[in-house]
């Protein structure tokens, strides 16, 4: 057991952090990122009501999630939901404390958004009279919303560096299979390695997605 | 159910300590760094500019929690010796943190105009002259509401600790006062949040006060934020503000300003 | 003082400048004139060394420029040598390029200190008689952003003599000005131009000035010289038909 790295034990490993903890990671950042979407597009909405307690209500939620710490928020949730009734598994509580906490991130994002919408769109738009819902959805999302996917894409690929963190309730994913087949044999180096090689070649090509999503815009504009 | 509150500030303030020493030294170190990598990832070495860049991706590419496994139990295996749980969360919050901080200098270093750097030219400053004297005091006005985004981020990273076994302040509520009272874990997970916020908001004081020194240093007015921890966008984007083209960047300065 | 020799330059594909050949004498006020793209403000960025020759030699002062000799041959300056030649020539940008992070008096000495080595206090001492000059003794503690456009380049012209240069380049030093700004910076440049021994390129619009104050005047069009002559005889009487038709233009512009 003296070799720095042996080769059949990464091999053994592999398949399970592979086979398990990968599809885990992929599963939990997609519908997690999907939900943080929606919720943040709402929230975004609320920021700018006009009714002024709903947009400061909205902006004390964005600030205190976006200000504490995901994991925490986590313990939370698994630990106080149960009490109030709601039995989710810890798969799903992850997905929601993931998609809430990315939300804010996200209304963020969807705010810059709709503020770089020129002013002239909104005065066009009542010089039509055009009804202020048609006037969101026709009018400012379409144009906003494309230009926004790239900062999203991003946060997707914040979020999926912190699906390990799930390990803590219970959940593997690539970190959480190889942290325990490490502990099982008393032998973390190549277990974690390839969990970090893992995590590159995943936040490499996601990069490399949004990237071209940044052209895709840049050339849509 | 607010009896026991007091109890759970004290047991939970053992831990804050402990967090607050832990972000502190993170950011000290994460500061160092992200200097040092995000000039050398502007050097007209290629081999320099290769070493930052790898160090850049490598740190910012896999997960904090991969980091701090590795370095708490594989590492060991090549070194020989162990390092005591706190240390290697702070070693990793500062090596993780500053290779998303090095994007943040070598961007708002770039931000500077092209005509400043003519200027220094004409005059005929040496490259450490123009760099020291005029472009980073420059660029550093640029770089404060970037790190004070990045700062707040190391603050939640602390929290990871946890999983090391750091006793901080995540660790004293899921170790020491969850197994206490479960029945009471709403009450005790909000003291620990409220902790977190209070520490968030200490730390935009403090790059508030930074970024009215720095834009006072070049004459011009801060940034109008709406709140005292209103913050532009996320610092810890893998592909920061400054550097995504015809992204957000743009939008963000027309809508910030 | 200056010599152009062959010079060519392009940017890729483009070519900007070919076989150029030109040179001012020591003490000389010389203005570029010629139409938007035709490569001024290239000869000028030239000469300050922001950008390099793609092919030919400049010497100023008959010191190579853009190249150095070693070892008998004839070789690419590098960053060293090109620094020491460049301590000789001051340039004044069409957008002042003052450093926003030093106040007006840092602004003066830091080069001198930093550059020419010279103690604090001679450099301040420097800088005031440069404000003075200016007109801004005034200003002496303001931030850059606190001027107005016509101090910001009194500011830039002062601290490019602070320089002590022979060679001083001016390019559209007052295109970025409002209308009634720009009288007043012209009269100043005129007054220097006049009271000292340094040499002058200029690339102006403002042909009343260049007229008054030049002592030869280079029509530039297509990377090339095609006409250069005392300003009297070029203004009232050009040899080439271009070179009216780009002056009926400019009067007729305003
Ligand atoms: N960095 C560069 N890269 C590519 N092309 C350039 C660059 N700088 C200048 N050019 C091109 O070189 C040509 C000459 O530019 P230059 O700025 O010297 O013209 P100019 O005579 O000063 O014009 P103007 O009167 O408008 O200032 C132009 O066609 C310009 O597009
Ligand atoms: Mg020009």
């Amino acid at each position: 057991m003296n070799d720095v790295w042996q080769w059949d034990y990464a091999f053994e490993v592999l398949p399970g952090i592979v086979g398990g903890g990968l599809w885990m990671t992929i599963k939990v950042t997609v519908l997690a990122s999907i939900l943080a979407y929606v919720i943040g597009l709402g929230l975004a909405l609320l920021r700018r009501s006009d009714l002024r307690i709903v947009s400061m209500v909205a902006w004390a939620v964005i600030e205190f999630i976006r200000s504490t710490p995901l994991l925490v928020q986590l313990f939370f949730a698994f630990y106080v939901l149960p009490d109030i009734g709601l039995l989710f598994d810890p798969v799903t509580t992850g997905v929601v404390v993931f998609g809430l906490h990315y939300a804010t991130y996200a209304a963020e994002v969807y705010r810059a958004g709709i503020e770089a919408v020129p002013r002239g769109q909104w005065e066009a738009a009542t010089a039509l009279s055009l009804p202020r819902s048609r006037t969101w959805t026709k009018v400012i999302l379409p144009q906003a919303i494309p230009r926004v996917l790239p900062a999203l894409g991003n946060y997707t690929i914040s979020m999926l560096k912190e699906t390990p963190l799930l390990l803590t309730i219970g959940v593997l994913d690539i970190v959480g299979v190889a942290a325990e087949e490490g502990s099982q044999a008393f032998r973390y180096v190549e277990p974690i390695t390839i969990a970090g090689v893992l995590f590159l070649i995943l936040s490499y090509s996601a990069s490399l997605l949004t990237r071209w999503m940044e052209r895709r815009v840049g050339i849509a504009r | 159910m607010f009896e026991n509150v007091p109890e759970y500030i004290s047991t939970a303030a053992d831990g804050l300590w402990i967090t607050v020493g832990a972000t502190v030294a993170g950011i000290a170190i994460a500061a160092v760094l992200s200097f040092v990598f995000g000039l050398a990832m502007l050097s007209r070495l290629k081999t320099v500019r290769v070493i930052a860049r790898i160090y850049v991706e490598i740190w910012r590419g896999t997960s904090e929690v991969v980091q701090l496994y590795w370095v708490m139990f594989a590492l060991p295996i090549l070194l020989g010796y162990r390092l005591v749980p706190l240390l290697v969360g702070i070693l990793v919050l500062g090596l993780n943190f500053g290779a998303y901080g090095a994007e943040i200098v070598r961007g708002a270093v770039q931000s500077v105009p092209r005509a400043q750097y003519e200027g220094t030219i004409a005059l005929s400053m040496t490259p450490a002259q123009r760099m020291r004297r005029v472009i980073l005091p420059q660029a550093l006005v640029e770089m404060v509401p970037p790190f004070n985004n990045l700062f707040i981020q190391l603050l939640k990273g602390s929290a990871l600790l946890t999983i090391i076994g750091v006793s901080e302040l995540t660790h004293q509520g899921k170790e020491v006062l969850i197994p206490r009272n479960v029945s009471e874990a709403a009450t005790i997970w909000t003291v620990i949040l409220l902790f977190y916020l209070l520490l968030a908001i200490l730390i935009t004081m403090g790059m508030r006060w930074l970024e009215r020194r720095a834009a006072a240093l070049v004459g011009r007015q801060p940034t109008k934020r709406d709140s005292v921890f209103a913050r532009f966008g996320g610092g810890k984007d893998p592909l920061p503000a400054e550097q995504s083209k015809g992204g957000l960047a743009d939008l963000r300065r027309k809508g910030g300003e | 003082m200056i010599r152009f020799e062959d010079v060519g330059k392009s940017f890729g594909p483009v070519t900007v400048l070919d076989g150029l050949n030109f040179t001012v004498a020591p003490g000389e006020f010389v203005t570029l004139i010629g139409p938007s793209g035709s490569g001024k403000t290239t000869i000028l960025r030239l000469v300050m060394t922001l950008e390099q020759v793609t092919s030919g030699v400049i010497t100023v002062g008959g010191e190579y420029l853009s190249h150095m000799e070693r070892g008998g041959r004839l070789v690419r300056a590098d960053e060293k040598h090109q620094r020491e030649v460049r301590k000789r020539i001051g340039m004044v940008f069409q957008q002042f390029n003052l450093f926003p992070n030093m106040k007006v008096m840092q602004n003066l000495t830091e080069a001198p200190v930093r550059v020419l080595g010279k103690s604090r206090a001679e450099a301040e001492e420097r800088a005031r008689e440069l404000l003075d000059l200016v007109g801004l003794n005034d200003k002496v503690d303001a931030h850059p952003s606190q001027l107005s456009g016509g101090q910001q380049q009194r500011v830039a012209i002062a601290r490019a003599l602070a320089m002590q240069p022979d060679v001083l380049l001016l390019d559209e030093v007052t295109s970025a000005l409002d209308p009634e700004l720009v009288a007043g910076v012209l009269a100043l440049l005129k007054d220097i131009a006049r009271t000292t021994d340094i040499t002058f390129l200029c690339v102006t619009h403002e042909m009343g000035f260049a007229r008054d104050v030049s002592d030869r005047v280079m029509m530039f069009d297509g990377g090339k010289v095609i006409e250069d002559a005392a300003p009297d005889k070029l203004f009232s009487e050009p040899d080439h038909e271009r070179t009216r038709s780009f002056l009926q233009a400019v009067l007729e512009r305003g």
